[in-house]
């Protein structure tokens, strides 16, 4: 057996309770139910409530891609460190911009 | 002969480990782009705003690079099991539904510019094309790796011994699908104005 064989199978092994074809199909039909559920909001005001609902609805399809698709919720937490690592760095990049044109509005032309 | 594959000091595939690191880094580059195109939601220069996005045409476009998620899944799915020849039409599916979305996303940019969006219009119009380009790029990127795969199946260097190449190619292909949730939402949905 080669070294690329082992490892594949390695990995196979970490991966031996992942969800089965239905269970893909079932999270798919979900993220399909979240996504019409997003577009509706296009067309219902829903109110101070409408961005709120829209990031909560977001944030379930995104935790269910990472954590099925991508495998997360069965891999070892490194990867799921990894990701976060690169959201934080992204939400800190984000604040500092806002705090920089809160400070000096002329930034942005306003 | 396989070339030798490296596990890292933690147990842990050094390829995959390299493609999480990749897109942990990916997700601050996309950062740095929603980030700016939120800067500039109100700098349009007199030009088209948000209100020129078709919101129905986005959705069928979000809704189709969901659904390739699925496919990409069941071909990782199916090369787990050694069932190649279910992997390789899964592969061809989802590549077929990334061309579908970059195809109409191309279509979408076109329409725009004949309504005077482009990107030179404005610091909005910059910011939305450079943000949706990028992540175009990303999918035709995913794209050639599947079809890439596909082949290389096809003449056995890929073996179904080897789901872990499907793995991380399939991983990259999810992230292009998350990054297009948060995409869809915070550009075309939400009512910034």
């Amino acid at each position: 057996m080669s070294d690329a064989t082992t490892a594949d199978a390695t990995t196979q092994a970490a991966h031996h309770d992942e969800p089965t074809v239905r269970q893909y199909v079932e999270i798919a039909g979900a993220l399909s139910v979240l996504t019409l559920m997003e577009f509706s909001t296009y067309f219902v005001e829903f109110g101070w409530l409408h961005i709120p609902i829209l990031l909560t609805l977001m944030a379930i399809k995104f935790g269910l891609i990472v954590g099925f698709f991508m495998h997360l919720k069965y891999d070892t937490r490194l990867y799921t460190r990894l990701m976060v690592t690169g959201l934080v760095g992204a939400l800190t990049l984000y604040g500092i911009a806002f705090l920089a044109i809160a400070e000096v509005p002329t930034l942005m032309g306003s | 002969m396989s070339a030798a594959v490296e596990e890292t000091s933690l147990g842990l595939d050094n390829r995959k480990l390299a493609m999480w690191v990749f897109l942990g880094s990916e997700f601050m580059f996309f950062g740095a782009f929603i980030t700016a195109y939120l800067m500039y939601l109100n700098t349009t220069a007199g030009g088209p705003d948000g209100e020129i996005f078709d919101i129905v045409y986005t959705s069928v476009s979000s809704f189709v690079l969901l659904m390739s998620s699925l496919t990409m899944v069941l071909a990782h799915h199916a090369h787990e099991q050694g069932d190649m020849r279910r992997m390789r039409m899964w592969i061809l599916a989802t590549a077929f539904q990334g061309l579908v979305f970059v195809g109409g996303q191309a279509y979408e940019f076109t329409k725009f510019f004949k309504e005077g969006l482009v990107p030179t219009a404005s610091p909005f119009a910059s910011s939305f094309f450079v943000l949706t380009g990028f992540h175009g790029v990303h999918v035709t990127v995913g794209i050639i790796m599947l079809l890439g795969l596909w082949s290389y199946s096809r003449v056995g260097k890929v073996k179904a011994s080897q789901p872990l190449k499907t793995e991380i190619i399939g991983l990259y292909w999810h992230f292009v699908d998350v990054i297009w949730v948060i995409i869809f939402v915070v550009v075309y949905l939400i009512p910034w104005g």
